[in-house]
């Protein structure tokens, strides 16, 4: 609390993105966790509420006639516009919203003080949800060619594995020691998906460190027993995720990728995804096209294509669909890495494992397929995600790239998934707030080192708690689909594109995550949403009528905010978001 | 002409037909007068594709030994291949194709050949006639009067005979007016709108030339439709220069001397080639191959055609605007008033009246203000987006409305009673057909024709309930209010169902709308289960009540 002077301003304004005459106008109030706005103009009381977490940005603009205007952005692409009347409370609000909005200590985090009124018992019942071993066993591990190890109990192999992995079971303790250290931190190759129908085996690891000559025996003797355990194939795949040119630059850093005549029988391949720091600049990009003031149709399209963004997810989807096909067409196993193997390699892994086994697009495959090889394999979402003030160089949207992908393959296979796009966003949303303890910290011992398991909360239980309001309602079942062969044609992911463009990115009929908030959100209804959601469709139709359309200059509808007028519950602070397209009312609320 | 003669091989066997997302398959290719039939007796999956001559939009044939290979282009837009073995087979094949597919008169197209398969239930040729929407229109006002200045034809070629024009105003000046106007197109009502009394009216432009010309006829028809002290709307959908340079070949535009009542608004729509050529690019860029996304999408942005859509949707929102929201009265008009003006007033209507999205409401859209108001389909659908000759009266300007339709339905998907297919049927007719309902270019020619004898109208063959049902939108609820579209880049969308609809693999999506139809169907099972049993439970509680009055 010590970074809120002011706590309270009245008279502030709230502008529409779109419609200037219509800004809301109410009282700003700082919690220690919130920002919170109570529009006061509004015949129904209106609060609109942001996490300090979810700030990504906040700017002082110039001053106008009607006040000091406060621009702020949110990490879940949310922009709200205020003005405030007195230059002094617009600088307190600035000042505390700066400080608030990048903690320096992890026990500052929401997560920490987050308290929903939970027995201990169910807390850490909740914790128990997501059992990976649960997993393996459902992949028939252990078993004669694979079993589960506590090798890395106290890190010794690699500090950001988790205790217990996957290696074959001809690899000897010598051999996984001996590959850890060939591997970049330790990242020895370890099992992410078994193919049970053939045995093929999707494998993920670092980057060797081979330099221009370097070999290790036992790294040899690792990606043979992989190959090994799958008899039905002579020959493995080795795919480095990353360009060729990237991975040429890293050997002259000692580093760099697979020699194919130092190891027998493998395959070697570049897919060529771009790096984190590409990632970055891409989505500023697409950002920055999607927060134009009225873009005409090219300036839009050449935006997109300057941005990279679709380029990248494709690049994204087709290495996913490359795996899926090597496992399952050319019954391989495959070994996937990039630089340190816990960005581009956990996109890869995670979605080739989605289109293989309907089991991941389940609500609880999804948690596991997350917890598995992003949380327990240590993807950084600490760093990629900025939950800290710390380097923003280390900032990237891996994991919103990987949800795109999701929603992408939703918008191809409509009734495989039994979640809906809407329980893409709320975890998109999460990974961000910090309000339970999954995405805290960069690696299982890190986590530990936090005590997130003892202090914290998971997500998992609330949000299968939600399980009605999230589910896919043209869901066919487990059985209806097995693998998925999606189409990546440009015009295909771009048709997903064009969808994208409004869906995804503006969230309008179908919500997905990028950008929701910059773009005005469309206030009609999915047409899945609108089979089981409990408004009637034509009320969101009616929504379009309130919008001022002023003549000679074609104004997009609807203002950016409009949120859930439900009191403090917290989670609804997530679904505000999803509300938008739902109209004023929150579902929950019904 | 018989047709035999252009027949010189009606058969040809072995003929393998390569489609995109479909496996090869060997079968017989036969050649009639009207359609191209290939038919497959695979015992495990015998087929036929029937494909109109008409439907053909280019054919290109080569050949590798003695193997020859047509590839056909069609006007929906789907490509096909057929390999045929025999050099001398597949070129009389290719030639008579290229033959018939491009027939001359009018006569000879296959809708004076076709012979109805299905009983008649209403004939589509009598369904919407002006009269009954006039019928509709005099209960709400009796502003406006019937005029049959127009019986022969010969005050404005390309009206239909009768026309709706303010009551004030005598058909003698209504003659006078015509002369006004280019192509005798004198203002006439597009649209009432209830809500505000307040009309459009579409014309062509006026013949003020380089002097100046007035009309006070003219001045007088338009000024009938204002309030007094009101003022109107005037959307010119040319941009200004184009409109004063129009005024050198004796057209022009409103001149504020003469109409101080009347605001001009210049709102440009582009026409004929650049359409076509912006058609014909965005196709091109759909079926190219290169799997690459900054390719894709930069040949997306150079096509123009969401531009195009963008344009046309904000003009017809501001039109819209001008009547529901500033409560003033329209006159829409380009150069001929066949193009641009239909589309804009067609789509304001769909903005602005409930009742143009309902199927009926739909069609009798189409047939008033396209087939009537005189957009002259035979020239602007002549070909497609393969074809090769570069005639300038082709123009997509009807997908191109039907596209907005499209982008305002997705906008809205609970609000109409059709479906996409539906809009896809309508594309489809237009280009080729059995129907003889989208032939000649007006309705005079369309009595030379006797089409209406002669042939079989599309809406007597969609209207039967069994077609119907396909057409239907299951999640559509009645919205009585105005629905406006959002013209931002960010919410307009590539009409995959048009432009990809060859080129995608649909299994997954039909299974999608399959499922949504199926839960629609069972909510209303439970929401008719519900009513019974709340019926029920009334009747018990009512009983209950009169038991215990009975008692003491």
């Amino acid at each position: 609390m010590e970074h809120i002077s002011t706590p309270k301003v009245e008279n502030v304004k709230l502008l529409d993105r779109y419609a200037s005459r219509r800004a809301a106008s109410g009282t700003l109030y700082l919690t220690a966790t919130h920002l919170i706005y109570v529009d006061t103009s509004a015949e129904v009381r209106k609060e609109t509420w942001i996490l300090h977490h979810h700030i990504s940005s906040v700017e002082k603009l110039p001053l106008t006639t009607a006040g000091y205007p406060l621009l702020i952005h949110c990490k879940n692409f949310h922009v709200a516009h205020f003005v405030i009347g007195q230059e002094r409370d617009c600088h307190d609000v600035f000042t505390s919203l700066l400080k608030l909005s990048q903690p320096v200590k992890p026990e500052e985090l929401y997560a920490f003080s987050y308290n929903p009124k939970m027995s201990k018992e169910s807390r850490e019942m909740g914790w128990k949800l997501i059992d990976l071993k649960l997993d393996y066993q459902r992949m028939g591990i252990p078993n004669d060619c694979w079993e589960i190890t506590d090798i890395n109990k106290d890190y010794e192999v690699c500090s950001t594995y988790p205790p217990e992995i996957v290696v074959p079971r001809a690899a000897t303790r010598a051999v996984v020691m001996g590959s850890s250290r060939f591997r970049s931190r330790g990242r020895i190759p370890v099992l992410s998906y078994l193919y049970k129908e053939n045995n093929a085996a999707l494998c993920r690891c670092s980057q060797p460190l081979a330099g221009f000559s370097a070999r290790c025996l036992e790294d040899e003797q690792m990606l043979q027993a992989i190959r090994e355990a799958n008899p039905g194939c002579p020959f493995m795949y080795v795919v480095d995720t990353r360009p060729k040119l990237n991975a040429m630059a890293n050997r002259a850093a000692g580093k760099g990728y697979e020699n194919e005549d130092n190891y027998e029988n493998i395959r070697f391949k570049f897919i060529g995804i771009e790096n984190i720091h590409v990632m970055r600049s891409s989505l500023q990009k697409l950002l920055e096209v999607c927060e134009m003031k009225s873009p005409s149709m090219s300036d839009f399209l050449t935006g997109l294509e300057n941005s990279g963004w679709l380029r990248h997810i494709k690049a994204v989807m087709d290495a996913g669909v490359f795996l899926a096909k090597a496992v399952r067409e050319e019954r391989a196993s495959v070994l996937v890495h990039c630089s340190d193997g816990w960005d581009r390699t956990a996109q890869v892994c995670s979605l080739a494992s989605l289109l293989l086994d309907p089991f991941y697009r389940t609500f609880k495959g999804f948690m596991v397929l997350i917890e598995k090889e992003w949380i327990a394999m240590g993807h950084k979402f600490s760093h990629r995600c900025g939950h800290l003030d710390g380097d923003p160089k280390e900032v990237s949207p891996v994991f919103t790239q990987f949800v795109e992908c999701v929603w992408q393959l939703m918008q191809q296979f409509p009734c495989s998934f039994e979640f809906s796009e809407r329980f893409l966003l709320e975890i998109h949303d999460h990974v961000y707030s910090c309000q339970f303890g999954n995405f805290l910290g960069t690696c299982h011992r890190d986590r530990e080192e936090l005590r997130i398991f003892e202090k914290t909360h998971s997500l998992w239980p609330f949000l299968l708690q939600r399980k009605q309001e999230l589910r896919n309602p043209l869901y066919r079942g487990f059985t209806a689909y097995k693998e998925l062969q999606p189409n990546t044609l440009p015009f295909r992911c771009k048709s997903l594109c064009s969808q994208w463009w409004s869906k995804v990115i503006l969230k309008q009929e179908k919500i997905s995550i990028c950008l929701q908030m910059i773009n005005p959100p469309q206030p009609f209804l999915a047409v899945n949403e609108s089979l089981h959601g409990p408004l009637p469709c034509s009320r969101a139709d009616s929504c379009f009528v309130s919008y001022a359309y002023l003549l000679h200059k074609t104004k997009p509808p609807v203002p950016s905010l409009r949120l859930c007028p439900c009191p403090a519950r917290p989670l609804q602070v997530w679904c505000w978001s999803l509300q938008c397209a739902l109209g004023p009312v929150c579902s929950q609320c019904l | 002409m018989e047709f035999a003669e252009l027949i010189k091989t009606p058969r040809a066997d072995n003929v393998v037909l390569h489609r995109p997302f479909h496996p090869a398959v060997e079968g017989t290719l036969c050649l009639t007068g009207h359609h191209l039939i290939f038919s497959s007796r695979r015992r495990d999956n015998a087929e036929e594709l029937w494909l109109l001559h008409s439907n053909i939009d280019s054919i290109e044939k080569r050949f590798v030994g003695s193997l020859g290979t047509i590839v056909i282009k069609c006007k929906d837009l789907r490509i096909i291949q057929l390999d045929i073995p025999g050099m001398e087979e597949c070129l009389n094949i290719a030639s008579s194709i290229e033959a018939l597919s491009t027939l001359d008169s009018v006569t000879l197209m296959y809708p004076f050949f076709y012979r109805p398969m299905f009983e008649v239930l209403e004939d589509g040729w009598s369904s919407f006639l002006l009269e009954q929407e006039f019928e509709h229109l005099s209960s709400v006002t009796n502003e406006w009067r019937l005029s049959c200045v127009n019986k022969d034809f010969s005050v404005c070629p390309s009206y239909p005979p009768v026309v709706i024009v303010p009551k004030s105003i005598d058909d003698e000046a209504l003659r006078k007016v015509a002369l006004f106007r280019y192509g005798g197109r004198f203002p006439v009502l597009s649209y009432y709108h209830k809500k505000n009394g307040m009309a459009m009216l579409r014309s062509s432009q006026p013949l003020t030339g380089t002097n100046g010309r007035r009309c006070k006829e003219d001045e007088k028809l338009i000024n009938a439709t204002l309030r007094s002290g009101r003022r109107g709307f005037v959307i010119d959908t040319r941009p200004l220069n184009v409109a004063q340079q129009a005024r050198a070949k004796g057209g022009g535009f409103e001149q504020e001397v003469h109409y101080p009542q009347w605001r001009r608004i210049h709102k440009y729509i582009e026409r004929f080639h650049i359409l076509q050529e912006s058609f014909i690019k965005l196709v091109e860029a759909c079926n190219d191959q290169s799997h690459n996304m900054d390719r894709w999408l930069s040949k997306l942005e150079a096509s123009n055609w969401l531009t195009h859509i963008k344009e046309l949707l904000t003009a017809a929102c501001l039109a819209a605007q001008c009547i529901d929201r500033e409560g003033a009265s329209v006159l829409v008009h380009g150069s001929e008033g066949t193009d641009s003006t239909l589309q804009v007033t067609s789509l304001a209507q769909i903005i602005l009246d409930p009742r143009c999205r309902t199927i009926r409401g739909f069609e009798a859209l189409v047939v008033r203000e396209w087939l009537q108001a005189g957009h002259p389909f035979q020239q602007r659908c002549a070909q497609s987006a393969y074809s090769n000759s570069k005639q300038k009266w082709e123009a997509p300007v009807f997908l191109l409305f039907l596209e907005c339709v499209w982008q305002i339905h997705r906008q809205f998907p609970c609000s109409f009673e059709f479906n996409e297919h539906f809009l896809i049927l309508l594309f489809e007719h237009a280009y080729a057909s059995q129907f003889g309902t989208f032939l000649g270019n007006n309705e005079s020619e369309r009595a030379k024709l006797k089409l209406p004898q002669k042939t079989m109208s599309l809406w007597s063959w969609v209207n039967r309930p069994e077609e119907l049902s396909r057409f239907q939108n299951p999640i559509y609820e009645a919205n009585s209010l105005v629905i406006w579209p959002s013209v931002a880049p960010q919410s307009l969308q590539l009409w995959e169902g048009i432009f990809l609809r060859w080129n995608r693999p649909s299994r997954f999506l039909e299974e999608a709308e399959e499922e949504r139809i199926n839960i629609i169907k069972y909510n209303k099972e439970l929401q008719a289960k519900v009513n019974v049993l709340r019926r029920q439970l009334a009747e018990m509680e009512a009983d209950g009540e009169v038991q215990e009055g009975e008692e003491p």
